[in-house]
C-alpha cells in the first residue's frame, strides 16, 4: 500500500528467511568477524581478477542464503541485485553462474536498501515466492574503478573512506520465520552542489537526511518507534553532519539510536579514514549483524537507510557535483514479538 | 575557483557546503608538512649517498652520478610498491614521498601493476602513464617554451 508520495507499507508481511555474508581478510580484522560466514584471507580470492573475486564472493553470499533457507536456487524467482564496478558485470556474470532471473540495479552504496524494497514489493505483490536481494562490492576492484591504482602513494584525507571487500545477500520469503520488511520509502536525488570524491558522507548526508524525514512522516511514526536507525556508509563526518542536520529538522533522534554500517564493521585502530564505504558495508552490516540481532531477540524494529553517492569517475573528471540517494527500509520482528 | 563555482550553487546548496565545512576532519597541515620534511629529505639523504656511492666506486663524476642515482631510486621504488609498501609510507609521508623521483615512479609502476588484468597491451601499455602522462607531457612542453624563449633571447637579446 502506498503512504504520501513515496513510502510502501507491506501487509503480506515478506520475511527475511535466510542471509549470507562474505567478507575479505580486512574485515576479518574488524568488529564483525564473527558476523560473517565465510571470510576469506585472499583478496584475490585466488581469481584472475578483483573483479571475478568480487563476482566469486557474490554468488557464496547467495550459495549460503539458500543452503541455510533450504531453497533450490530453481525456486529462486528473481535476483535483485547490482555493483559498483563498469555495468555491473560482476553482478551480471554471478547472475549468469547462479541462472536465475536476474533484474540490474544501480544505486550506488544504496543497493542494499533498493533491491530490498524492490524485492518486498514484488513478493509483498504476490509477484514472488522467493527471491535473492544483495550486493558485493571489492576494496581493490572500486578504487581502481573510481580513484587511483591501488598501490598509488598518494595521500588520502581523513574524509576519505575504505571500500568493504564483501558481499550480503538476503532470501525474501512469501512466508517463513524471520524478521519482517514492513515499509520502505524511497529517496530522491539529493544534490547540494558538493564535488570532492573524498568526501562521500559530507555529499551524502542530506540524502539520508531527506529520506529519513520522508519516512517518519509518510508512515507517521517517531524516532523512537525504531531500536536503531542505521545509516549505509556516512562514516563519522556524514553521521555527524547528519544528525545535527535531523536536530535542526526538529526529528530528535537520540545518538545511540543513530548507527552507522561504516562505522560498525571496522575497529578503530584499523586506517579506514572516515569509516567503511562500498555497497558491501550495508550489505554486510545489515544482513550479517543486524539481521542476526532482530532474529536473537537483541533488537525489534530498525531502519536501514542505505546511502549511495550516484557520481561516475567520468562526472567528476567533468567537475560534475555528486548526486547521492538514499532509500529507507524498516525490519521487523514478527507481530507476535512487537 | 573554488569561490566562483560556489556563487553559482543555490542558496540552500551553499548554506549546507558551510555548515558541512565545519564538521569537515581537517588534514594536520603542521603534522603533515614535518613528516613531509623529514621523510623527503630522508629520501634526498639516500640519493646523496648512492651518488658518492657510484662516485666513488665507479668511473662516475657529479654530473654523469645522476642518472644511475635516478634509476637506483626508482628501482627501490619499484621494490616497495610491488610488495605493498609504498602505498602505507606515502599515506604517513604526504608530499614528503610524492615531491621526489620515487613518487613519480610510484604512479608508474602502480598503474602498470594495476592494469596488468586487461593484458599487456590494452592494459600496461596504455595505462602505464596514466597518472604520470601529464607530468611528462606539460613537463616536455614547458622545457621546450622556455627552451625557445631562451634561444630567442640568445639569438636576438645578444644573451
Amino acid at each position: 500500500m502506498l503512504l504520501g508520495q513515496r513510502t510502501w507499507l507491506f501487509h503480506n508481511q515478506p520475511v527475511i528467511i535466510a542471509t549470507g555474508t562474505v567478507g575479505g581478510p580486512f574485515e576479518a580484522q574488524g568488529n564483525l568477524k564473527n558476523d560473517f560466514d565465510i571470510l576469506h584471507d585472499d583478496m584475490w580470492l585466488k581469481q584472475k581478477s578483483f573483479e571475478k573475486a568480487q563476482q566469486l564472493m557474490l554468488e557464496e553470499a547467495c550459495q549460503i542464503a539458500l543452503k541455510k533457507g533450504q531453497v533450490q536456487k530453481e525456486q529462486i524467482n528473481f535476483l535483485l541485485s547490482g555493483d559498483l564496478i563498469n555495468q555491473i558485470t560482476p553482478t551480471t556474470f554471478a547472475a549468469k553462474t547462479l541462472e536465475i532471473p536476474y533484474f540490474g540495479l544501480f544505486n550506488a552504496c544504496a543497493i542494499t536498501t533498493e533491491s530490498l524494497a524492490l524485492s518486498a514489493f514484488i513478493i509483498n505483490a504476490n509477484g514472488a515466492d522467493y527471491i535473492l536481494s544483495g550486493t558485493a562490492s571489492h576494496n581493490a576492484a572500486t578504487e581502481r574503478q573510481f580513484r587511483y591504482p591501488t598501490e598509488y602513494g598518494g595521500q588520502k584525507p581523513p574524509t576519505a573512506q575504505w571500500t568493504v571487500t564483501g558481499a550480503g545477500c538476503g532470501l525474501i520469503a512469501k512466508e517463513g520465520i524471520g524478521p519482517v520488511v514492513t515499509s520502505a520509502t524511497i529517496g530522491k536525488v539529493v544534490d547540494k552542489g558538493m564535488t570532492d570524491p573524498f568526501n562521500m558522507g559530507g555529499a551524502m548526508a542530506p540524502a539520508a537526511v531527506d529520506t529519513i524525514i520522508a519516512h517518519l512522516k509518510e508512515r507517521n511514526v517517531d524516532p523512537s518507534y525504531y531500536d536503531l536507525i542505521i545509516t549505509g556508509d556516512l562514516g563519522q563526518i556524514g553521521r555527524e553532519i547528519s544528525l545535527d542536520l535531523l536536530q535542526k529538522k526538529g526529528i530528535n533522534i537520540h545518538e545511540e539510536q543513530y548507527v552507522d554500517c561504516g562505522l560498525t564493521i571496522y575497529k578503530k585502530e584499523q586506517p579506514v579514514h572516515s569509516g567503511a564505504s562500498g555497497t558491501a558495508s550495508s550489505a554486510v552490516a545489515t544482513y550479517g549483524h543486524f539481521v542476526k540481532l532482530l532474529n536473537k531477540g537483541e533488537l525489534n524494529r530498525i531502519l536501514v537507510v542505505a546511502t549511495g553517492a550516484l557520481h561516475s569517475p567520468l562526472s567528476v573528471q567533468q567537475k560534475d557535483s555528486i548526486p547521492c540517494i538514499a532509500h529507507a527500509v524498516s525490519i521487523e520482528m514478527g507481530s507476535d514479538s512487537s | 575557483m573554488a569561490d566562483k563555482k560556489k556563487k553559482n550553487l543555490p542558496p540552500d546548496a551553499q548554506k549546507y557546503q558551510a555548515f558541512q565545512q565545519k564538521r569537515e576532519t581537517k588534514r594536520n597541515i603542521f603534522t603533515n608538512c614535518v613528516k613531509a620534511f623529514f621523510v623527503g629529505g630522508l629520501i634526498c639523504v639516500i640519493g646523496q649517498t648512492i651518488a658518492t656511492f657510484y662516485i666513488h666506486f665507479f668511473d662516475f663524476t657529479e654530473k654523469t652520478a645522476n642518472n644511475p642515482t635516478v634509476a637506483t631510486l626508482i628501482f627501490i621504488t619499484m621494490l616497495l610498491t610491488g610488495f605493498g609498501v609504498y602505498d602505507h609510507i606515502g599515506q604517513f609521508a604526504g608530499a614528503g614521498t610524492a615531491v621526489p623521483v620515487t613518487g613519480f615512479g610510484n604512479s608508474v609502476i602502480s598503474s602498470a601493476i594495476e592494469h596488468r588484468t586487461e593484458g599487456l597491451i590494452l592494459g600496461v601499455g596504455t595505462n602505464i602513464f596514466k597518472l604520470a602522462g601529464p607530468v611528462i607531457v606539460y613537463g616536455v612542453f614547458s622545457a621546450f617554451v622556455i627552451a625557445l624563449i631562451k634561444t630567442i633571447l640568445m639569438q636576438w637579446g645578444g644573451l
